[in-house]
């Protein structure tokens, strides 16, 4: 059973809306359906919505108690997912393209959706073992050229119903493994977007001086585009970015890994701010809330980024979910991961007051103003 | 040249990301020499030196703080560290080498098997390599290092041969060196917006937000390149091809065409050739194209802005001793404060 | 219009380098635009219209093509080593010819020519440029860009010529401007762009500061049906390519659902584009400023990046009027 801690404070069954928004189909590019579930979800937790010209989304909470100049803190995570895309219909067969970074080694025998002029559920073909050469087919995995997809329909309906350009998606419920461990796809990264809705939940009872710019961005998959477009949009003063990152299993080096149940990751390296992790550090200290160093030497392939380099540069954190399994049908996270990440999020936020943009400064220069 | 503080700058300590010894130093060399000086929030030093003519073209000169170097990624149960690059660097160079490491500057040395025991040429992947610091174990290491604490290479800045000097680092600190001298010398013409960019090793990436802040008119990054001007011993002779130097020593300033990152606009090229020929100083072409610098963030910045690139010949650079020629830094000097002059007639990039 | 891409394509013009046929583009444009500028880049951008209310649209065509630039001269030899600009196909070069900007002519060299590269494509490394005429080292200091060389051929309503990548692009662009005679509700701004080939480098900052609503990129696509090439469907002479999606841009539905409501309602002849590999000045575009939902009409070639790059006049005249008819409305 989960759901304690927060659970008795307010209503909000995170499980549930994680397999809401974890089960509809968002590919790179195409987010609308999602765009409208978040919108939903935090309705009534935001002052207003807007949308960057990409079609990220971003949720408005303004300061309870704001200082003379306003301030604004952003937290970004994507809502789109890895897909597919079909490429051709021959003899009522879908021919399939990859969109982004889908790995073709977990698709055969997958169930999957096909949005078509109505939504078609389909299963990645695949040869019986018994009419194999070698066994395995060389040993090697097919290549998405090689894929098709078999709707079960009339070719003359599939060609009514499919055209070149429709979008294709896993299709495959979100299931519960033991210690409050959830699996399904695109956990990457809708974890994250859950927490952040946790966070809105947590700060409708807190004070907070700060106004909270919630954006679930788009096309991350694709280049860090929504990042790049909604930090130009809300030209935030400081941002947070939220994403997944690989959970300790075997396969993975520990060097890459972080510990499932351990606490969300917390970037270091020359993409965050170094003042902005000591204080999420301190605010993780200060609340019990465990948190693991993720050390990235460079470019960390998140929106922070995107949102670091924007305009003239904004102080940017990343927060992770440790999740197994990346870019597969079971990407597998831990609850307790996600409700720490959204109140570590709430708990940072009400922390935030008029000098912080001061406290997070160079120290160098403040010396040197110090002393002339 | 001001070898006392191009040493202090070459034995800071500043990866890409943690550049903050080498910034207090730059902010103590430039203070009182330029005004409106800034730190932006990835930490890059920008700075304005009011030009004498009004309306005269904002001129942006550029060099990185930042050097290539390790991280900490790891202790392994017999007190043994792991470790990754910032930047590119050749896994040849590594075993066997000294290093610091953290803010303390903690000594470590790449372990490596004995030639008694092994004699394979194959390379040995730095994921494979490992620091010794001679802690006794996992918890008497996480005493002293921490995840993520910055490694560099254990070197130190002198006098070599006759007018050279060496280091590590100078990559990009000779450049850093090299606008110093420029913000203490004139006044000029035109208006100089000075950056000190950092996190240029692993993308470029300080140069873009200073340029989008500064929003100049034209950029001229000052860089430090590689000159591998040494003989090959495996050449057969008088073999048709030679190898290619990219560029020499004592060649003076080296300029880019092209690179991975820029090409470099035509009519900004013919300026810097003209004005180094106007004031007979030495000068060459970069001929091989390889990496990228500033430039290329700079010239994409905003609307784009006219950009070129002004280096020093070095050897080694990436490695723990890098080498510079006292004649090339000075011509460097000669050229960036005649080309701040000139300025004023440059007839726009328009081609 | 034949004239026009026969002036265009024969136009000298590498990455970096497009003076020429930018000078050649502001003199095609100038009776049709209403104001003409060129940014810090090279970028030309045209502006027609004065908006009215209605949509800013960026209309983007690279002017550069591929080519390379003399690096390093052998000293002993006089041969020329070279870079590329932009994507060369290394089984093309050998015997190719390649012309410098002061119209001195070269031919590509490689190694071992009637041994090993008569089977395998060497690295780019050990081609070579032979400069040299008969008295003398050859005049072509190291530094200088050149393009390749051959003149435009028709055959039919197929026309062969380097550089169709993307100087039908531009054609497109100008037979449109053409057209609309400075008449259309919208804010246009044709963008003939720069450094398309070494990794679109000239359309961010146009787009930076054309700021537009809305941008169209015109370029070449892979043609389907070359024998045993990428089977994308796309066929020479099958229409306009409307782009859906290629591996730096994901065209918004809106976007491309409005180019196809046109091309139906115009009865545009029109085929859907996927492609798997290349992309476009749109996917720099894109992500400029707060974001630029930006799609892609493409022309279908054959033999892209060699110096037969092979369209359908029928294609083109398709492009130009969906292209007219999406500004006119």
């Amino acid at each position: 059973m989960f759901g304690g801690g927060y659970g008795r404070r307010i209503l909000f069954d995170l499980k549930a809306h994680l397999k809401t928004l974890v089960e509809a189909h968002a590919p790179s590019g195409h987010e609308a359906p999602l765009r409208e579930l978040v919108q939903s979800a935090w309705k009534g937790l935001v002052d207003s919505t807007e949308q960057d010209r990409l079609g990220s989304l971003i949720g408005i909470k303004r300061a309870t108690q704001p200082p003379e100049t306003r301030r604004k803190i952003m937290l970004a995570a994507h809502m789109d997912e890895i897909g597919m895309m079909v490429r051709d219909v021959v003899d009522g067969f879908v021919y399939v393209q990859r969109i982004s970074g889908v790995d073709n080694r977990v698709m055969l025998a997958q169930t999957v959706m096909v949005h078509g002029r109505q939504p078609l559920p389909g299963i990645i073909a695949t040869v019986p073992p018994h009419l194999l050469k070698n066994g395995n087919g060389n040993g090697k995995y097919p290549e998405f050229d090689s894929f098709v997809v078999d709707l079960g329909l009339p070719a003359d309906e599939v060609a009514r119903l499919v055209r070149m350009g429709d979008l294709i998606t896993v299709d495959v419920p979100m299931i519960d493994l033991n210690s409050n461990r959830v699996a399904g796809k695109a956990m990457d990264d809708r974890a994250c977007v859950a927490a952040v809705t946790l966070c809105l939940h947590l700060l409708q009872k807190m004070h907070h001086s700060w106004d909270v710019y919630a954006v679930a961005t788009v096309q991350e998959e694709s280049g860090l585009l929504g990042a790049k477009t909604s930090a130009y949009h809300i030209k935030p003063d400081i941002a947070i970015a939220l994403d997944v990152t690989f959970a300790k299993q075997p396969g993975v080096p520990d060097d890459k890994a972080i510990e499932m149940n351990g606490g969300p990751g917390i970037g270091i390296g020359p993409n965050f701010h170094p003042k902005l992790y000591d204080k999420l550090r301190e605010t993780a200290r200060k609340h019990e809330i465990k948190l693991q160093d993720d050390l990235i030497p460079g470019a960390s392939g998140t929106d922070a980024w995107a949102i670091q380099v924007a305009l003239e540069g904004v102080p940017t954190a990343l927060l992770e979910v440790p999740i197994r399994n990346m870019h597969s049908a079971v990407e597998t996270a831990d609850l307790r991961d996600i409700e720490r990440c959204g109140r570590l999020l709430a708990a940072f936020i009400a922390d935030l007051d008029k000098d912080f943009l001061t406290a997070i400064a160079w120290e160098d220069l403040k010396a040197q103003e110090a002393t002339t | 040249m001001d070898t006392t503080l191009l040493k202090s700058l070459s034995e800071a300590h500043g990866i890409s990301g943690k550049e903050d010894a080498v910034r207090k130093i730059i902010l103590e060399a430039i203070d009182g020499h330029t005004s409106d000086i800034r730190i932006d929030s990835l930490g890059s030093i920008t700075a304005i030196k009011r030009g004498t003519v009004a309306g005269a073209p904002r001129v942006m000169l550029a060099a990185h703080m930042d050097e290539v170097g390790f991280m900490v990624s790891g202790v392994d149960g017999d007190g043994l560290l792991r470790f990754t690059a910032v930047g590119s660097i050749d896994d040849r160079i590594l075993p066997g080498l000294r290093m610091k490491i953290g803010v303390n500057a903690i000594p470590g040395v790449v372990i490596w098997t004995p030639i008694h025991l092994g004699r394979e040429q194959s390379v040995v992947k730095l994921a494979n390599l490992r620091i010794d610091i001679g802690a006794a174990n996992k918890d008497d290491a996480n005493g002293k290092v921490k995840m993520g604490d910055m490694i560099v290479f254990d070197s130190y800045f002198g006098e070599v041969g006759t007018a050279m000097v060496r280091g590590k680092a100078l990559d990009d600190r000779a450049g850093c060196a090299l606008l110093i001298d420029v913000l203490r010398g004139g006044p000029y013409p035109v208006d100089v917006l000075a950056a000190f960019t950092v996190q240029e090793e692993i993308g470029l990436r300080g140069a873009q937000v200073a340029a989008q802040t500064l929003n100049p008119d034209v950029a001229f990054v000052l860089e430090t390149t590689t000159a591998n001007d040494i003989p090959n011993p495996l050449a057969v002779p008088d073999e048709m091809d030679e190898p290619n130097p990219t560029c020499r020593i004592q060649g003076g300033p080296v300029f880019t065409i092209l690179d991975r990152s820029i090409i470099v606009n035509p009519r900004l090229l013919q300026f810097l050739r003209a004005t180094a020929d106007k004031h007979g100083i030495p000068y060459q072409l970069k001929t091989q194209p390889g990496g990228g610098t500033d430039g290329g963030s700079i010239h994409l910045a905003n609307d784009g802005v006219a950009t070129a690139v002004i280096s020093n010949p070095s050897r080694y650079i990436h490695s723990p001793v890098t080498y510079l020629h006292r004649d090339d830094f000075d011509n460097s000097l000669r050229l960036v404060q005649a080309l701040l002059h000139d300025m004023t007639s440059f007839g726009g990039t328009a081609l | 219009m034949k004239d026009l891409i026969k002036s265009l394509v024969e136009a000298w013009g590498p990455s970096g380098y497009e003076h020429h046929v930018r000078e050649l583009i502001r003199g095609y444009a100038e009776p049709y635009a209403d104001s003409i500028e060129v940014d810090a880049l090279g970028n030309l951008i045209c502006r027609v219209g004065q908006g009215d209310g209605k949509q800013r649209i960026m209309v983007a065509a690279h002017m550069d093509e591929i080519g390379l630039i003399a690096t390093f001269q052998e000293p002993r030899s006089g041969y020329l080593r070279f870079t590329p600009l932009g994507g060369l196909i290394h089984t093309t070069l050998h015997g190719s010819r390649v012309r410098f900007e002061n119209g001195v002519t070269g031919v590509i060299g490689a190694p071992e020519p009637l041994g090993s590269s008569r089977q395998n494509a060497p690295d780019l490394e050990s081609f070579y440029i032979d400069i040299s005429d008969g008295d003398g080292a050859g005049a072509v200091a190291p530094g200088t860009a050149a393009a390749f060389w051959r003149p435009f051929e028709e055959r039919g309503t197929r026309l062969i010529a380097k550089s169709m990548d993307d100087r039908i692009g531009c054609v497109v662009a100008l037979e449109a401007m053409r057209l609309l005679a400075k008449e259309t509700p919208h804010e246009v701004y044709f963008a003939f762009t720069v450094q398309e080939e070494v990794g679109i480098r000239g359309a961010r900052p146009a787009a930076h500061s054309i700021d537009p609503d809305i941008a169209i990129a015109l370029d070449v696509t892979q043609a389907g049906d070359e024998y045993k090439g990428e089977r994308n469907g796309i066929k020479l002479g099958g229409g306009a390519a409307i782009k859906v999606q290629d591996p730096g841009l994901v065209v918004p539905p809106a976007i491309r659902d409005w180019m196809i409501a046109r091309a139906e309602a115009d009865g545009i002849p029109y085929q859907l584009e996927l492609l798997k590999a290349g992309t476009t000045d749109a996917a720099q575009i894109q992500s400029v400023r707060a974001g630029v939902p930006s799609g892609c009409i493409s022309i279908p070639c054959r033999f892209v990046h060699t110096t037969s790059e092979t369209v359908d006049l029928r294609d083109v005249e398709a492009c130009v009027q969906l292209l007219t008819g999406l500004l006119k409305h």
